[in-house]
């Protein structure tokens, strides 16, 4: 156990695929290098085919902030946003301040925001960490 | 024919959309194959199948209804098609306001486009279905503007949107999937438009036996 772990009021992260096993997959990854970190994988559809599911994410999201995390997603492709855009037009304002979909790398920025959040970064930190922004300039 | 369509009208409308894409799945399918991942009949098929198990005859409000169709595509279209569908009637069931005459049938189509836009933020020539939902709020509102009855405006609406998914053949597909085939992607016609067809078709259809 480090120092800084987070807790109740930290970030946790959603990964978004459209592959159940790639988002398990990147979760596995993610989770190696910020153990304290809560990572949920909402990936494929609710019966298990390749796509995503305004259920699974909206499940995972209201779960978390249930428990006091801010949340942060990370999607795959295009329509995997577009899920995720839906379940955050269904928050009221105030609710809409503490998920963010982070418009990163998956792996990249999964592995480069859960960091960020294992050392106690905020909202803004792992979202901008999950952007993964130097890896394009 | 009667000047305004019910709730009664938007139950027909829909169980009739379900058949009509059931029978056109392969046809989606194969569009879908040559420019996308494939899985666009297969989902509009499941999920307006979902629809109509959900679907209350007993509903009084149009609005009513095109809510349920956006809350079960959302949570059962796996694709892009979810989110855009489902927003399209979300937006469409908000703009419902009783039942429809012809500037209600303006009103719904115009939510549907402006919900697909916000969510697909796509414009018009990029080979979407915006391609067939734009052309026909425009017939739709041509026809409203003449006089002319609700089901008329749902006929323009319908022609509309087919010559509009016709005419995303020759074009080059740059927002979604398909996008990443450049070039490759002229020369098929968009699903997501031709889908649009079909519903707008059968919304027409089933108002024209009102």
């Amino acid at each position: 156990m480090t120092a800084a772990q987070p807790q109740a009021g930290g970030v946790a992260l959603v990964i978004v695929s459209h592959s159940e096993q790639l988002a398990a997959g990147v979760v596995e990854l993610a989770s190696q290098m910020a153990k304290d970190v809560i990572l949920r994988a909402a990936g494929g559809t609710d019966d298990g085919r390749i796509g995503t599911s305004f259920d699974k994410v909206n499940d995972a999201v209201s779960a978390l902030r249930a428990d006091g995390y801010d949340v942060a997603i990370l999607t795959d492709l295009g329509s995997a946003n577009m899920t995720v855009e839906s379940v955050l037009d269904f928050l009221d304002d105030e609710e809409e301040t503490h998920v963010r979909l982070i418009d990163g790398p998956l792996v990249e920025g999964a592995v480069a925001a859960a960091v960020t959040a294992q050392v106690g970064g905020d909202l803004e930190a792992v979202a901008a960490a999950g952007r993964a922004r130097e890896l394009f300039t | 024919m009667t000047e305004s369509l019910n709730a009664a009208w938007a139950v027909a409308w829909i169980r009739r959309a379900q058949v009509v894409l059931a029978e056109n799945r392969m046809e989606l399918i194969d569009l879908d194959r040559a420019i996308g991942d494939g899985d666009h009949g297969e989902n509009m098929d499941r999920g307006f199948k979902a629809v109509v198990a959900k679907l209350d005859a007993g509903e009084t409000e149009v609005s009513g209804v095109l809510k349920l169709v956006a809350a079960t595509l959302m949570s059962t279209v796996g694709g892009a098609s979810g989110p855009l569908y489902g927003t399209a009637f979300l937006r469409a069931a908000k703009a419902a306001e009783g039942d429809l005459d012809s500037n209600g049938v303006v009103a719904v189509i115009a939510g549907a486009l402006e919900g697909i836009v916000a969510r697909g933020k796509a414009t018009t020539g990029e080979k979407t279905m915006v391609d067939a939902w734009t052309p026909a709020l425009a017939a739709a509102q041509e026809a409203a503007a003449a006089g002319i009855g609700p089901a008329g405006a749902l006929r323009a609406a319908a022609n509309a949107a087919q010559a509009g998914a016709e005419a995303t053949i020759p074009m080059q597909a740059t927002k979604g999937r398909a996008s990443y085939l450049g070039e490759r992607s002229i020369g098929h016609q968009d699903p997501g438009a031709t889908s649009t067809a079909l519903i707008l078709t059968a919304a027409a259809d089933t108002a024209e036996a009102v």
